[in-house]
């Protein structure tokens, strides 16, 4: 949070800068600050350690080793292969859900309400619910087995909540705005796209960090969408990357794997952390 | 730039047709996200409820057997005893990440730097693949190998030898440790939101008032949290029943299928054994399952907003 101290923002009030002298007099204190600081830091150890025990498990060797194509599967291709899918699934997320955000919110039409209810009860059916037949759409229309078709039922399956966040963002601004700029000449695209969108883009961001991390970290979709071990994204290739046929599983090389999987998210996180956690309050607090 | 030519027509039409054509964008730019939804969502959802209904290999001709696949799910034991095994993981995993986010964001709700520095380390898990945090708990429990059984193998704490993953008990609570570790600073998250949206002022005149920082935790704080009670309820529930990249990577729903989760029951009659028909039908009595159970959080969710 060291990051975002100085910008609160309503959003993230939990996360973000609270005026520190206020908070005593109203929030009573339920542990004495020696015995906070003796617990605070225990939990942390307990937090880290995982982090930790995969860190310090990660070697050169087995790094060379990964990226080894001779193995039969480079950690490069499945690398590329969870950017391919994870970029692909965000932008498609982010261009259909600001349309219809934008839509829900500035351009209402007969049965839009019920169109934004739909999408809402979309939210709470799971994918795994519909993966079967979804297997069998993908395989009729040539996407099984297909980078692209793992990422358009991600971006599908992230889609409602998208669109829920910027149709909020959306809403929140004035609609003077639009009509000051459709007097000056402006559509309603023009406006949508050069005046609206901009001022909406604490919410885009909160959207495309949500997508992009449950597409980065998707496991079920990839596992049971993708057949060809050379199209696997890094969550489910890496049971199969530490496998080595004369030892069976190599947990070195496995931690290694996964500190790889694991650092442009916490990277992202630690950066934007601020549009992250807005967002996700945003999705659930609704 | 199209604006510009309606500014000659009578003002009352102008605004009917600026409406009607702005909804028609409106539509449009929905188009997208509907096309999507219709294509992976809504037709694979029709598709499972009529794939429920056949006897349907995944390579080979379908054939109609009515209700016959819903007949054998209640016949089909390792499929009652996933079911089971759902229920009873959910009943565990909850009020774990129930008590311990509301611990969590208690001990750390205040915005000073030493709060939000604790908050930012709670929370890093969650950015954590499911997957990504399996692997690492699969190695940390490893027999030997394994750095937490031979660090707590050295002071005597447990069996280094022993392994973890082929005993029910040990290879449960070490998945129960990993989703806790790795979902619960979402939930604290949550908490804390809670917990900020109650004015100053209602603790502020509780003190005045004369009372102690226990009463007015216990009387008007943990209260006034129980809409957030409810959210936390919804996504820890919602998330355990659908449990499965966790046993998957670490259990592989064993020993002797005793992990084995619902949807784990459904990937393997769907693409282990091939039976998608079947699979279908699982699919639509896991969602019937999930709608209920959210149906129930809903009313609880409204009466708590009653009170």
């Amino acid at each position: 949070m060291t990051r975002t101290e100085s910008r609160p923002s309503p959003a993230t009030a939990a996360f973000s800068g609270v005026d520190p002298d206020t908070i005593p007099r109203g929030r009573p204190r339920i542990l004495p600050t020696a015995a906070w600081w003796v617990v605070a830091v225990c939990l942390a150890v307990l937090f880290l350690y995982p982090i930790w025990v995969m860190v310090s498990n990660v070697d050169v060797a087995d790094l060379l080793k990964l990226t080894d194509a001779s193995r039969g599967l480079s950690i490069f291709q499945s690398l590329g292969n969870s950017a391919f899918v994870s970029i692909t699934a965000t932008l498609v997320t982010l261009v259909a859900s600001t349309f219809a955000g934008y839509a829900f919110a500035k351009l209402p039409y007969r049965g839009s309400t019920v169109a934004f209810f739909v999408i809402l009860v979309t939210f709470m059916v799971p994918f795994q619910a519909v993966i079967t037949p979804l297997y069998i759409v993908l395989r009729d229309i040539g996407l099984q087995n297909n980078l692209v078709g793992v990422a358009l039922v991600i971006a599908t399956f992230n889609l409602p909540l998208s669109t829920f966040l910027m149709r909020n963002s959306f809403a929140a601004i004035p609609s003077s705005l639009e009509e000051a700029a459709q007097i000056d000449g402006a559509g309603p695209f023009t406006a949508m796209w050069r005046i609206m969108l901009p001022v909406a883009v604490p919410g885009l961001v909160s959207a495309t960090l949500l997508s992009f991390f449950a597409a980065w970290n998707d496991f079920f979709a990839a596992l049971i969408l993708i057949t060809d071990q050379k199209l696997y994204t890094l969550p489910v290739s890496i049971g199969i990357l530490s496998t080595d046929n004369q030892f069976g599983v190599d947990f070195g090389l496995m931690q290694t794997g996964v500190l790889i999987t694991v650092i442009p998210c916490v990277i992202i996180y630690l950066v934007l952390q601020r549009y992250y956690v807005a967002g996700l309050l945003g999705g659930a607090l609704k | 730039m199209t604006a510009l030519p309606q500014l000659a027509e009578p003002p009352r039409r102008r605004r009917r047709s600026i409406g009607r054509r702005r909804g028609m964008l409106g539509l449009v730019l929905s188009l997208p996200a509907f096309g999507l939804l219709g294509l992976f969502f809504i037709w694979p959802l029709i598709r499972t409820v009529f794939m429920s209904l056949h006897d349907w290999p995944l390579l080979g001709v379908p054939e109609f057997i009515g209700f016959g696949n819903y007949v054998k799910a209640f016949s089909d034991d390792q499929f009652l005893r996933a079911v089971g095994f759902t229920f009873f993981y959910t009943l565990v995993m909850t009020p774990i990440l129930l008590v311990l986010a509301f611990a969590l964001a208690f001990l750390v709700r205040r915005g000073t730097r030493a709060h939000r520095f604790f908050q930012t380390i709670y929370f890093l898990p969650v950015v954590i693949g499911l997957a990504a945090g399996s692997y690492i708990w699969l190695f940390m429990w490893q027999s030997d190998i394994g750095p937490t059984t031979q660090l707590l193998g050295s002071v005597g704490l447990v069996d280094p030898t022993k392994n973890y993953f082929a005993d029910f008990w040990t290879a449960f609570a070490i998945v129960v440790g990993m989703v806790t570790w790795k979902v619960v600073g979402l939930q604290m998250l949550l908490v804390l939101a809670g917990i900020q949206a109650i004015p100053d002022e209602v603790n502020e005149a509780a003190r005045i008032d004369g009372a102690s920082a226990w009463q007015s935790f216990w009387y008007i704080t943990v209260p006034l949290l129980r809409p957030t009670l409810a959210l936390v309820l919804v996504f820890s529930v919602a998330g355990s029943l659908l449990a499965f990249d966790q046993f998957y990577i670490m259990t592989t729903g064993g020993p002797a299928g005793s992990t084995l989760t619902a949807v784990y029951e459904i990937y393997r009659n769907g693409f282990v054994k091939f039976d998608v028909g079947y699979a279908s039908a699982l699919s639509i009595l896991l969602m019937v399952v999930l709608g209920l159970v959210s149906a129930g959080q809903m009313l609880l969710l409204r009466n708590s907003d009653n009170s």
